[in-house]
């Protein structure tokens, strides 16, 4: 490698930090969507980095479902005390005690779709012109399209047809008055490339995405992890297996995998020999074959 | 372990396809995600259950790629694809974009940030239109390198005349085009012939596989390192105990090599100071090029915001108001001359005014159409521009970051042409 060569995780690192701070030059109200999950974990991390020395100039949101695993909301109150940055937490909670939000039943009932309307509702109320999310396109096909400034329209809604083009790297964020841009700063990372930075960078993250021991249940092929939030059917029972998260959502529908790679670099090592796909355990992509488009058209991220 | 290690070493290559349903395009990139373990096995069962219930003879890879709802139903592509794969030595990222000449566009999208251009040519077919309109977007938007693929070896007998011929085709028609960097491969992608792994069936052969070619052309050359340009994109200044007076010019190295100690000039300003530091959240460096993000400060406290530029006294840019620019309208509203846009260069924004057109090109023929100068969506056109401001700029072909802008409608706030710096 020649000396003026970056690695391709510099690269991508200072693609990403390029991004953010385009984002704090042209937005007057940006917010950046934070999970918990590695992805957000990621961002966040990068966000300090392109602000150095000073601090980070916008805010970030959670919306909480309620329906969290415990370890997730803990790293992510621990991380804010111990860097000092700015959490608005927004709960789907209070969108149902609203009435703008109607909680699911049946079986399979499940929060992640009524997150769409409380973050809405957020972005509306912040006045926030800029939601920043972790995204990647890797991830899905339908964002395999995506743009790094995804324009939305007063409704928050995405228009995959008519989307602006996206050349070198010259940023339009000009909008009008009600619309708002999502904006993908890791847009091209893949999930290798996220755990080779965690490495590289010894970034912390929750406990669940290590090997330890949890009682499941098998539903449909998708390892589901016990909580309160799950009600059994006859046949179903819990059990104990060794497992890990490959992504970190909802506890009604986040897959979980058997693991027993307790360390980054056993993780890497599984990341590069798997044969299925990151989201191949989310039971909410499950629903239909565009089942992501169709979320992302109505404003989820 | 020792994988593990070589994994952080990897490098980038960006590169750009294009080309429609039946030049084997999907087949080849299939391929080279499926040999580099890119595609899983869900995707692959989610695509055999798909392709059979369209009742599609076989796996259809295009269903990988055109993600979008539309896309499946009418069986085109209408945008463009980012993919991803990965060797032990390189990362890759794909700009797949259809090929046909109503999506010029999305071919000039894609080809923006790319490295290498793929290009696919059947070697029953030879060079046709789409093969020679790639080809000259390539050379438009100045890609360093060139990989032409002749597929479909196979149904050739492997023939070396064949391959030879369609070599000496392209080379014809590429003597027109500012083209640096060629290399011809003949393949099947059907088969995985000279793709990833050495065809035996063309021993005659002694050029390099895709896969070689993709993971060891050099790409160090790639960015501008000679001509100091660094935008200033926002300026950090933390205001707090710790760091009281600290003011730091965040940016991107739009070229050359900068280094602490260094003399700068800041544009418009003219003001002369010396660097400072050169500050990353991990600390100093010693130096910073093309393209990392770094934090500026300098040893004088001077007014500079962000759309200024910091280079070097003796090696500046032009810095002009009237500006000749070769642009590829991507809007479905004509471009109107007189009328007024935003512009968008660097870390600057200005408005401009379209003062004339002079000539547009046709990119089939290459012909400079000097009667119709009417600017439409997919158009490629020689304009004059007149800024309201002097912007700081390179030549397209001296430095692709600092060459290039895209203009705005204001009444809309679509992005509407994508241009080049002559």
């Amino acid at each position: 490698m020649s000396s003026y060569n970056l690695t391709h995780l510099k690269e991508l690192e200072s693609e990403a930090i390029f991004i953010l701070r385009e984002v704090a030059a042209q937005f007057e109200k940006p917010v950046m969507l934070f999970s918990g999950g590695k992805d957000s974990i990621i961002m966040f991390h990068l966000a300090r980095k392109a602000f150095h020395p000073g601090k980070i100039p916008f805010p970030l949101m959670h919306v909480d479902t309620g329906h969290n695993f415990p370890e997730t909301i803990e790293f992510r109150d621990k991380l804010m005390v111990e860097t000092g940055e700015t959490l608005i937490v927004k709960y789907v909670k209070d969108s149902i005690d609203k009435g703008t939000a109607v909680e699911e039943t049946g079986i399979n009932a499940s929060r992640n779709g009524l997150q769409t309307v409380t973050l809405l509702e957020g972005l509306e109320e912040g006045k926030y012109d800029c939601a920043m999310g972790g995204a990647r396109r890797d991830e899905e096909k339908a964002r395999a399209k995506e743009r790094f400034f995804s324009h939305r329209d007063e409704f928050g809604q995405w228009d995959p047809k008519n989307q602006r083009p996206e050349l070198w790297n010259l940023f339009n964020g000009r909008k009008k008055m009600g619309e708002h841009f999502r904006i993908f700063p890791i847009s091209n990372w893949t999930e290798m490339d996220v755990w080779q930075y965690i490495l590289q960078e010894n970034i912390e993250l929750p406990s669940l995405y290590f090997s330890h021991k949890r009682e499941v249940i098998n539903r449909d092929g998708v390892l589901l992890g016990k909580c309160d939030y799950i009600a059994l059917k006859d046949t179903e029972k819990w059990e104990e297996r060794t497992i890990r998260c490959r992504t970190i959502g909802d506890m009604t529908c986040t897959g979980v995998a058997e693991s027993d790679a307790d360390t980054l670099e056993k993780i890497i090592e599984e990341v590069a020999t798997t044969r299925f796909t990151e989201r191949g355990g989310r039971a909410d992509d499950k629903r239909s074959e565009a089942a992501m488009e169709d979320r992302k058209k109505e404003g989820y991220f | 372990m020792r994988e593990t290690k070589g994994y952080l070493d990897m490098e980038l290559l960006r590169f750009t396809t294009a080309g429609s349903v039946d030049d084997g395009k999907s087949t080849l990139i299939g391929r080279l995600l499926y040999d580099s373990k890119a595609i899983f096995e869900d995707q692959m069962e989610l695509l055999e259950e798909t392709s059979n219930q369209r009742g599609e003879e076989g796996v259809n890879l295009a269903l990988l790629t055109d993600g979008l709802r539309a896309e499946r139903e009418q069986g085109i592509t209408i945008d463009v694809a980012y993919r991803y794969f990965a060797t032990p030595k390189r990362k890759f990222i794909i700009a797949d974009t259809p090929g046909h000449i109503q999506y010029t566009r999305n071919m000039v999208t894609g080809a923006s940030t790319a490295n290498l251009a793929l290009l696919l040519v059947d070697a029953r077919h030879g060079v046709i239109e789409q093969t020679k309109r790639h080809a000259f977007i390539a050379s438009l938007l100045q890609i360093p390198h060139i990989a032409v693929c002749i597929n479909k070896m196979d149904l050739v007998g492997h023939s070396q005349k064949a391959f030879e011929k369609i070599k000496s085709e392209f080379e014809g028609f590429a003597s027109k085009l500012e083209i640096k960097d060629v290399h011809f491969i003949p393949i099947s992608a059907l088969n995985g012939d000279n793709v990833v792994d050495r065809s035996k069936n063309m021993n005659w052969y002694e050029g390099s596989t895709l896969m070689h070619l993709l993971e060891n052309i050099h790409i160090g050359s790639d960015q501008n390192h000679v001509d100091c340009r660094f935008p200033i994109q926002y300026v950090v200044r933390p205001q707090s105990p710790e760091f009281p007076d600290y003011r730091g010019y965040a940016g991107r190295i739009e070229g050359g090599v900068f280094k602490p100690g260094d003399q700068v000039t800041v544009l418009p300003s003219g003001f002369i100071s010396k660097i400072k530091s050169i500050d990353t959240f991990n600390g100093e460096v010693t130096e910073a090029f093309s393209p990392m993000s770094v934090c500026i400060t300098l040893e004088d406290n001077i007014d500079i915001s962000r759309g200024d530029m910091l280079v070097r006294e003796n090696n500046k840019p032009t810095v002009e108001q009237d500006i000749d620019v070769m642009i590829c309208w991507m809007n479905e509203k004509k471009m109107i001359v007189g009328g007024k846009y935003t512009v968008r260069h660097t870390s600057q924004t200005a408005r401009c005014i379209i003062k004339e057109v002079k000539y547009k090109m046709d990119i089939n023929s290459l012909h400079r159409n000097e009667e119709d100068r009417e600017i439409g969506l997919n158009d490629i056109g020689r304009i004059t521009i007149r800024t309201t401001k002097p912007l700081f700029f390179d030549s397209y072909t001296r430095n692709r970051n600092t060459g290039s802008i895209v203009l705005v409608d204001e009444a809309t706030n679509e992005t509407v042409a994508a241009g080049m710096i002559i």
